[in-house]
């Protein structure tokens, strides 16, 4: 070890001036020391970074027109609560199918939180950096931190474009292999190259916020389609909403099966009529009077007559002596039956009732109106009151309206995953898709 | 927790210990490596030229790591394929000596962990699976690393290497191991990954232009 004079403080930042040993353009170092290699963004060679001579790695022979970033090199933002800067931008490959698909990657860094990465794929985006623990592959997904990450696609991608400094051997051409899992808005990458295997989380982000925050002019690319790990922009999953379902089903069911037990079923009045259609005196009559007591409560209504290929109408009111509150209804009692060359046939019941939802308490009796087919001969019928009757219609009604949000919101979800497993190795299943 | 002054045998200058076990340290001023023998400071070398360096942390510098106070007393730098990394000496607040290194940026603290079975390095394969104080660990990295520096406090005498090979080890539960084969023994270090703002690094190296 041969004694030096003594040297700058190592605290103070190096402001070094370096050219291109190729092409002479000055070379702007932004990573202060982190970086390997840098590409010079004149004649676009591979220089060793760690040499003071900047030795040429790579002679850089553009396979695709040269790109231009659309986050300029040296742009500044704040990030996640601190400043980044944009040092590094490679164009990738991949190749599936025959057809190549090409991503964008940016490489941010900050002096005192390290490098992550913005890519971008057809206008979206994702925020990535390099994991702190170990994921561990099972068959068909990686787990890592305690969540599970599902196995997307596999591929080999190479690097055909780049400009800036990398922390790491960047070379134009070298292939590795890319598998991404996915847990939307999370996917979870690793790149393999030779046995070395690095992994990087990566988050959906919007184009917006990074424009936003690094004060871009214009607009940010459209995004097209749907990416692989893009969330659905639903705020609910369909998971969630059938679970949130699944809960108030129960508590309708527990509700109504309360009442059902609850219900005192008091009958409270009953008689049987004639009804002559022939007839030509005044078929409408009233009921004695009646009491409904207790509560307001529902107020079952059951007619029972003896129809055989004969209708009956009967316009009902049930009236609240005391108030002439009246509360009018119709109901239709029919039954046909026969025989024909398919056997016997039916159609209609001679049985009918109808609840009426929410009666008050009080004195009431009944005016009823019979109608039929005037060449109809006689029929009886039974006019039952019950008061206080379980009532199903408005559980159905509930069950309804909670149904409907959540299977559009199934409808939403199946349809999108479809459209982001499109893309993957191992596509949905489609319905009736007999896979 | 700063000792008295002793003088530095090449220039003379004051030379503060800040932790009452280092065995040796490097004179800010004249960057001699110098030892403590009993009362007397032995001068061995001096640093040569530091790469262009850029982390952020410095020689006092403090900071916290699983809710103990810590303090930044010395590093050694070494150079790889990649670039180069800090390992930083820290002195943990019951007077433990920990690592904290600063590889592009991602940071990790372990300590010397002893009485585990330490695999020779010839045997080490990447990938490979290892409990040590009943954490699961996989070989991730094996690292020829130059010895490039010192500068300030260390717990042993460090200053005449020339390589050093070491195994980096994760868990998936964010844990890091580091086996350091540059002596005669393989030396097991256990700890944890940690990020930047978890570590509440203070009186930290300013950089021009960056808050």
């Amino acid at each position: 070890m041969t004694p030096l004079e003594p040297p700058s403080p190592p605290g103070a930042p190096r402001v070094e001036t370096l050219a291109c040993p190729n092409c002479g353009a000055p070379l702007a170092v932004r990573s202060m020391g982190r970086a390997v290699t840098i590409v010079c963004d004149h004649c676009h060679f591979i220089l060793d970074a760690k040499d003071p001579r900047l030795r040429i790695l790579q002679r850089f022979e553009a396979a695709i027109e040269e790109e231009v970033p659309l986050i300029p090199l040296g742009s500044r933002g704040k990030w996640r609560g601190a400043d980044y800067e944009v040092i590094g931008f490679q164009v990738r490959a991949m190749i599936m199918d025959d057809i190549t698909y090409n991503w964008r990657e940016y490489l941010l860094f900050s002096p005192y939180k390290g490098f992550r990465y913005f890519t971008e794929y057809d206008g979206h985006w994702n925020d990535a950096s390099v994991v702190t623990a170990l994921p561990e592959v099972q068959a068909d997904s990686a787990r890592y931190l305690g969540k599970k990450y599902k196995q997307f696609q596999t591929c080999f991608a190479k690097t055909i474009f780049a400009l800036g400094e990398f922390p790491w051997q960047l070379r134009v051409d070298d292939s590795v292999e890319v598998a991404d899992y996915i847990a939307p808005p999370y996917v979870l990458s690793s790149e393999t190259a030779g046995n070395e295997t690095t992994w990087t989380l990566g988050e959906y982000v919007y184009g917006a916020d990074i424009w936003k925050a690094f004060g871009l002019a214009g607009l940010p690319p459209t995004p097209v389609g749907v990416y692989e790990n893009q969330p659905s922009g639903l705020r609910a999953s369909a998971s969630q909403i059938w679970f949130t379902f699944a809960g108030l089903f129960t508590a309708i069911f527990v509700i109504f099966t309360l009442n059902q037990f609850f219900s005192k079923q008091e009958q409270v009045f009953q008689d049987t009529y004639a009804f002559s259609p022939s007839s030509t005196t005044e078929p409408s009559f009233v009921t004695p009077e009646f009491e409904l007591k207790g509560r307001t409560s529902s107020v079952e209504v059951k007619t029972d007559a003896d129809v055989s290929n004969q209708w009956l109408y009967l316009s009902y009111a049930l009236i609240d002596e005391d108030t002439g509150q009246a509360y009018d209804f119709g109901r239709e009692v029919s039954y046909y039956s026969g025989v024909d060359s398919d056997g016997r046939w039916e159609e209609g019941s001679p049985h009918d009732r109808v609840v009426l939802p929410s009666i008050p308490p009080g004195r009431y009796y009944l005016r009823v109106e019979p109608e039929s087919d005037a060449r109809s001969g006689a029929m009886r019928y039974a006019v039952t009151v019950t008061r206080d009757v379980p009532v199903l219609g408005i559980y159905l009604v509930a069950l309804a309206v909670l149904l409907l949000p959540a299977l559009l919101i199934s409808w939403r979800t199946y349809n999108f995953e479809q459209m982001r497993w499109a893309e993957s190795d191992h596509p949905m299943k489609t319905f009736g898709g007999g896979q | 927790m700063t000792q008295p002054a002793a003088l530095c045998p090449s220039c003379g200058a004051p030379i503060l210990f800040q932790w009452s076990s280092s065995v040796q340290t490097t004179c800010a001023h004249c960057r001699s490596i110098l030892i403590r023998t009993d009362v007397k400071l032995e001068r061995v070398g001096v640093v040569s030229d530091w790469p262009p360096d850029s982390s952020p942390i410095q020689i006092g510098a403090s900071g916290v790591y699983q809710d103990r106070a810590f303090m930044v007393a010395g590093r050694i730098i070494y150079d790889y394929d990649e670039g180069s990394w800090n390992e930083w000496h820290i002195v943990l607040n019951q007077g433990a000596s920990a690592w904290l290194s600063d590889a592009q940026c991602q940071y990790a603290v372990t300590l010397t962990f002893a009485g585990e079975s330490l695999p020779a390095l010839a045997s080490v394969r990447l990938g490979d699976r290892f409990t040590w104080n009943k954490v699961a660990f996989a070989a991730t990295a094996i690292t020829q690393a130059r010895y490039r520096g010192v500068e300030g406090e260390l717990p042993f005498q460090y200053w005449d290497k020339q390589e050093a090979t070491f195994v980096d080890l994760r868990s998936t539960g964010g844990d890091f191991a580091t086996l350091d084969y540059s002596g005669s023994e393989p030396v097991l270090y256990l700890g944890k990954m940690v990020e930047f703002d978890a570590l509440r690094l203070k009186n930290l190296r300013e950089f021009e232009g960056w808050s």
